[in-house]
This record gives C-alpha cells, sequence and structure tokens, in this order.
C-alpha cells in the first residue's frame, strides 16, 4: 500500500472556477488545476518564496513542494498550448480555514461561510481569531 | 436552520456531552419551528472511527451548525468540507435548554 498522501495546506482557494480561451477554434479539451497546485504557483512566483519557505507554509516537504510545483507548471503549459480550458479542482488541500474565540461567552468556532463577524452563541462582536497550529 | 447539540440524555434538562463522537444523543434544534429532537448516537461505544461515523451522521441529518466540546482531527476536517459550523464550547454543567435558550 503506498504512503497516505499529506493534505497540503492552501491558505485561500483560487477566487474563479476556471479560465477560458477565446478566438481560438473549438474544442473541448480541458485541464484540471488542483488547488494545491494553483496555490504553490502563487507561492513561488508572485509571492517570490523559494521553495523551501513555500513548502513549510504548505506542510509539506520541498520535495513534495517542487513535484507540486512542476505539474502546475506544465498544466498551465499544457492549456496554453493546446489552448485548452483551465478548471480549478479540490486536489488534496487542506484549507486553513479560521477559528474564533468569542471573548464574552468564551466560545470557539469557525466560519465556513464567513459573511458574519457575529458569535454564533451570543451574537455579540467581541470575536477574535485564533491561531491554530494543528 | 438544523443545530445539532451533542448531549448526554434524551430530554433538554441533560447536560450538554464535551465529546463529539461518543456524545450519547444528538439533540437537534430546529430554529424555524423551535423544535427538538434527540436521536441516539449508535457510535457511542463504537472501538473506531466514531468521529467520522458522527460527522457522516450530522451531514446526512442536513444541519448547519453543531456545538460540542471539541472535535477531533477526522472530524473537524469531515465537517470542514461539508462546510458545517462547529462551535466549541468548554462548559460541561450547563444544560441543553440553557444552552438553547443562549443561542435563541
Amino acid at each position: 500500500m503506498p504512503r497516505r498522501r499529506r493534505l497540503r495546506k492552501v491558505v485561500a482557494p483560487p477566487g474563479f472556477k476556471g479560465y477560458k480561451p477565446y478566438g481560438h477554434k473549438e474544442n473541448n479539451r480541458m485541464v484540471e488545476l488542483n488547488y494545491e497546485e494553483y496555490e504553490a504557483i502563487k507561492l513561488a512566483d508572485y509571492d517570490i518564496l523559494n521553495h523551501e519557505e513555500a513548502s513549510k507554509l504548505m506542510g509539506i516537504s520541498r520535495a513534495t513542494f517542487a513535484r507540486i510545483y512542476e505539474s502546475a507548471r506544465r498544466k498551465i503549459a499544457k492549456a496554453l498550448v493546446e489552448s485548452s480550458e483551465i478548471k480549478t479542482v479540490f486536489g488534496n488541500a487542506h484549507l486553513d480555514n479560521d477559528w474564533f474565540l468569542c471573548t464574552s461567552c468564551h466560545a470557539r468556532f469557525n466560519q465556513p461561510e464567513s459573511n458574519t463577524n457575529a458569535c454564533p452563541i451570543c451574537k455579540t462582536n467581541n470575536i477574535e481569531p485564533i491561531i491554530n497550529n494543528d | 436552520m438544523n443545530i445539532v447539540i451533542t448531549s448526554t440524555g434524551n430530554t433538554t434538562d441533560s447536560k450538554f456531552d464535551l465529546r463529539f463522537g461518543r456524545a450519547a444523543y444528538f439533540c437537534v434544534y430546529n430554529t424555524h419551528d423551535q423544535s427538538t429532537k434527540f436521536i441516539e448516537n449508535e457510535n457511542a461505544e463504537a472501538q473506531g472511527g466514531a468521529g467520522t461515523k458522527s460527522a457522516e451522521k450530522i451531514i446526512e441529518l442536513d444541519v448547519k451548525r453543531v456545538i460540542s466540546g471539541d472535535f477531533g482531527p477526522k472530524a473537524k476536517e469531515l465537517l470542514d468540507k461539508f462546510k458545517v459550523q462547529m462551535v466549541m464550547l468548554d462548559d460541561g454543567n450547563s444544560t441543553i435548554e440553557a444552552i438553547i435558550n443562549k443561542i435563541s
């Protein structure tokens, strides 16, 4: 049995569902870009981190990061050359979502669909983020 | 909206259960008609995987929020994926009724 895949930490999912080429001959080609691959591109080429730092942020080894980054670049290159659509898929990502603490009633909670800033128990706005390391 | 509160018994006078996967009962509280329904947790005595199985049950019940003492890593992961809000309270002495009064 192969070793289980460690989940890759992704700070924020991509803000789009995909990219489509235009002005090309119609085709149904599609490339699936995983969230962790998007994150790798973002960390290495947008935030300009080296692979060592980036891998730590994602909770994986440097070698694994390099592999994900490589695969991401190849997928994007493939999409450009073959003028195919890019679609983002969840992959093996672990979203680094935020936990909060209510300072009024000491409830701890997360906000999966965060629009409100109120505590779900006492409805006050005295909440502060918890930095969670697990 | 349905909210699940983990409970040690099957009445609203029962104490709140600090465990999630091995809670004795799940109290399903409906915020629309303010009704409560108690469901026995058949995974309470399970050898392993209680957290995962309980989380699956919560997802089946179409619940948006779960109130418990703590969640194990597997249950957390699963509930996260299905966008169920988790709330952790430390007070094991409050009753289900007291918690319902607080959130309504």
